[in-house]
């Protein structure tokens, strides 16, 4: 450790820190656009000069060790000069894009415009034009004449993709992005590039002009496209879901999210092919029921099967909440030993940085919530052999369409009674005797473990018809803080969907009072106190950034392995 | 309950109290205001024309047959009212983004003209038009069927907001 002092402020740092990072790590701010903490320095925007005694000129604090004794002056007269003329100089060239860009609002350059900019030019030529709308790649954008070539894009496909696919052409005010003739940016992480570009050079293709950055609500979430459990932002507008964008959570994701999980995942959920009520199978047709009938009609019905002809099916993509519950239902009320999940793996898909092989969000949580056979209970190809040899007549299975492969299809429709919980129509609803609509993970609270055995916390950013955004704590946008109940922005879609447990909730309490949850919270404080590996973890305890599972509990059962 | 007792900072005089005089006092102004000239404006036959300062119903600048708005959604963010709701899309236009949905809900709307003077292509701008009925809550909100004006029927204000840039 050095002594270094910024500002006139003494501090410890390690010499083998930059300025800036030193100065980071003390809660002092030097700007910059080329720097990022995860990418290789370059030191080529010049942001970050500032003033060390005794050196002659400036010196770029990205680049720049930290010394025993050094005296650094981020702000005064010198440094604001060398900011001032650095921002004059980037803006030269910069169109006045700003009303048509999608970056406004989390614009690096519009934000140090006006905070280290004088907002006068002295530049009175023409501005030099390079292509606009060039299509980078199948989910980016590409406005060359925004570029103030920080050249972070190519450093992050260099470093952190693993595929070099920007580059810089040309020289001088000529310089241009680009791809090698034919190429295309197409890394399963190309998005990311969107984040780190501190301008609006590379935009999303998915969320082009959907809306202003300012309009939307942000929840912290997690993404459900794989065990990896990404932490993410889900970016709302008139109770509409528009983007998903990373979260920075070291352990898990650092600042990085993959394309499928940005942009396959969410969609679902402002589907029309939501289901929006209850549906209960009558002479071969679907019709549309309220929640008591739904209720009354499957306890009436699940009576007329013995306890060893029903089997559950729980859900990897469903909460650690759900999960419990559902184990709690079928294992206690129903008395059934036949309950398991069915596992998503697509081997060969897995890669250094985040994609996992398993293509589920809660597996390992599944799993320790109780979604398990119990003794001489039967796993998930076991459940449907004896449903092929009629041993089994009635089956719950959770929100996962697992209907899609053909054997499963066949012999799910030889069933008696099919239950079904799911947010969407699917082949499994297709021949569901009775479906409920489920909340889908934007929709409700909840966590998820992940494939390290981290339990994240998942919060509703979408209401449905039984929520309100501000007495349910949600995250709000100013329309929705002060809009009216007859403005056209504020109604947007609301479904009457329920979470999987308050549904089981409902059922379970027909059929024994005592069965009865009000909060997802109060869900997991009883998983965490009667479940060894979820021992002393709480909503609090989990955060933001989420807690591990015990491990010594997960490492005993060796049935975890996928079958 | 007590009694507040009332007191004048002056009585009336004998010739207050007589009231015939202040009477007089009165018709005359009454009577000499029917001899001066008439404010009085047989509306609607007869229209005002308001002078080009005035702040009338905001509607967009319509230029070549197309909007000037490129959907930026500042007068949106900026209106104090929570009046006006843009949703943008993509042109092949060069300015790239255009607004597919504007609405201005009328009833929400006070008339400050800061959407006016937030926007950065100059394409909301105030009106004369201060004649606004409606019959129902929907059609309070005006799309941008009724909002579009061409350029040529509002140069009076375009000019007068060219003397503040």
């Amino acid at each position: 450790m050095v002594k270094i002092k910024i500002n006139g402020n003494e501090y410890q740092a390690d010499p083998s820190k930059t300025i800036i990072e030193a100065a980071r790590e003390n809660g002092i701010s030097i700007p910059h656009f080329c720097w990022h903490p995860r990418l290789s320095v370059s030191g080529n925007c010049r942001m970050c000069l500032v003033e060390v005694e005794k050196s002659p000129k400036l010196v770029i604090a990205c680049a720049t060790k930290v010394a025993d004794g050094m005296v650094i002056n981020t702000k005064n007269e010198r440094v604001e000069k060398a900011q001032n003329a650095v921002m004059e100089f980037i803006l030269i060239n910069h169109p006045l894009d700003c009303p048509i860009c999608d970056e406004a609002g989390e614009c690096k350059l519009q934000d140090y415009s006006y905070k280290y900019d004088k907002g006068v030019s002295r530049f009175e030529e023409e501005k030099v034009r390079k292509p606009k709308r060039v299509e980078l790649g199948p989910n980016v954008m590409l406005d060359v004449e925004r570029c103030i070539m920080c050249s972070r894009c190519v450093r992050f496909c260099d470093e952190i993709a693993g595929k070099p696919q920007l580059v810089f052409s040309n020289r001088g005010d000529h310089v241009e992005l680009t791809t090698a003739p034919g190429e295309k940016l197409d890394t399963p992480y190309s998005m990311n590039v969107i984040e780190l570009c501190p301008v609006g050079a590379l935009t999303s293709r998915d969320f082009r002009f959907k809306a202003r950055v300012w309009e939307m609500s942000s929840t912290e979430s997690i993404c459900r496209g794989c065990a990896r459990g990404c932490n993410m932002n889900i970016w709302v507008r008139n109770n509409e879901i528009l983007r998903l964008t990373p979260r920075l959570n070291p352990e898990v994701n650092d600042y990085w999210m993959c394309d499928n999980g940005r942009l396959n995942t969410f969609k679902y959920v402002n589907s029309d092919q939501r289901i929006k009520s209850p549906m209960i199978t009558k002479d071969g047709e679907m019709v549309e029921t309220s929640w008591e009938e739904g209720i009354a009609y499957l306890v009436h019905k699940i009576q007329n099967f013995k306890k060893n002809e029903i089997a559950g099916i729980g859900s990897p993509f469903a909460t650690n909440e759900d999960n419990y519950v559902f184990a709690k239902f079928m294992k206690q009320i129903i008395g059934t030993p036949h309950v398991d999940f069915s596992r998503h793996i697509v081997e060969g898909e897995e890669d250094n940085l985040l994609i996992r092989n398993d293509k589920t969000p809660n597996t390992l949580g599944a799993f320790e919530a109780g979604v398990y056979p119990s003794e001489k209970g039967y796993n998930f190809q076991q459940i449907l052999k004896a449903i092929e040899s009629k041993e089994l007549k009635c089956i719950y299975v959770l929100c996962d369409d697992i209907a899609v492969a053909p054997e499963v299809r066949d012999a799910l429709s030889k069933v008696d009674f099919l239950i079904v919980h799911s947010p969407i129509k699917n082949t499994l609803t297709a021949i569901a005797d009775i479906v409920f609509p489920t909340a889908t993970y934007a929709e409700k609270n909840g966590t998820f473990t992940n494939f390290q055995g981290r339990v994240q916390r998942i919060r509703p950013a979408i209401a449905t018809a039984e929520m309100d955004r501000s007495s349910d704590g949600m995250s709000l946008s100013r329309w929705d803080k002060f809009g009216a109940q007859n403005d056209k922005w504020t109604k947007g879609n609301k479904l009457d969907v329920r979470p999987t447990w308050r549904i089981l909730s409902s059922i379970a309490n027909t059929i024994n009072p005592k069965f009865r949850y009000n909060s997802a919270e109060e869900i997991f404080n009883e998983l965490s106190s009667t479940i060894d590996s979820f021992k002393g973890l709480s909503y609090l305890k989990i955060g933001s950034k989420g807690a591990f599972l015990n491990k010594k509990t997960i490492n005993e059962k060796k049935s975890i392995k996928v079958s | 309950m007590a009694q507040t007792k009332i007191t004048r900072t002056s009585d009336l005089t004998f010739w207050q109290k007589l009231y015939i005089p202040e009477i007089i006092k009165g018709m005359k102004i009454t009577i000499r205001q029917m001899f001066l000239p008439k404010f009085t404006r047989q509306y609607p036959e007869e229209r005002w024309n308001p002078p080009a300062s005035f702040r009338g119903r905001p509607v967009l600048v319509e230029e070549n047959g197309k909007e000037r708005c490129v959907a930026c959604g500042l007068c949106s963010r900026v209106c104090p009212a929570l009046a006006i709701e843009v949703q943008a899309s993509e042109t092949e236009l060069n300015k790239e983004r255009y607004p597919v949905k504007f609405e201005i809900n009328m009833l929400r709307c006070i008339f400050c003209g800061l959407c006016e003077e937030a926007c950065p292509e100059e394409a909301i701008v105030m009106s004369k038009e201060y004649e606004l009925t409606f019959n129902n809550q929907e059609e309070a909100i005006f799309g941008k069927d009724k909002l579009l004006i061409s350029k040529e029927n509002l140069k009076e204000r375009l000019e007068f907001l060219r003397q503040y840039r």
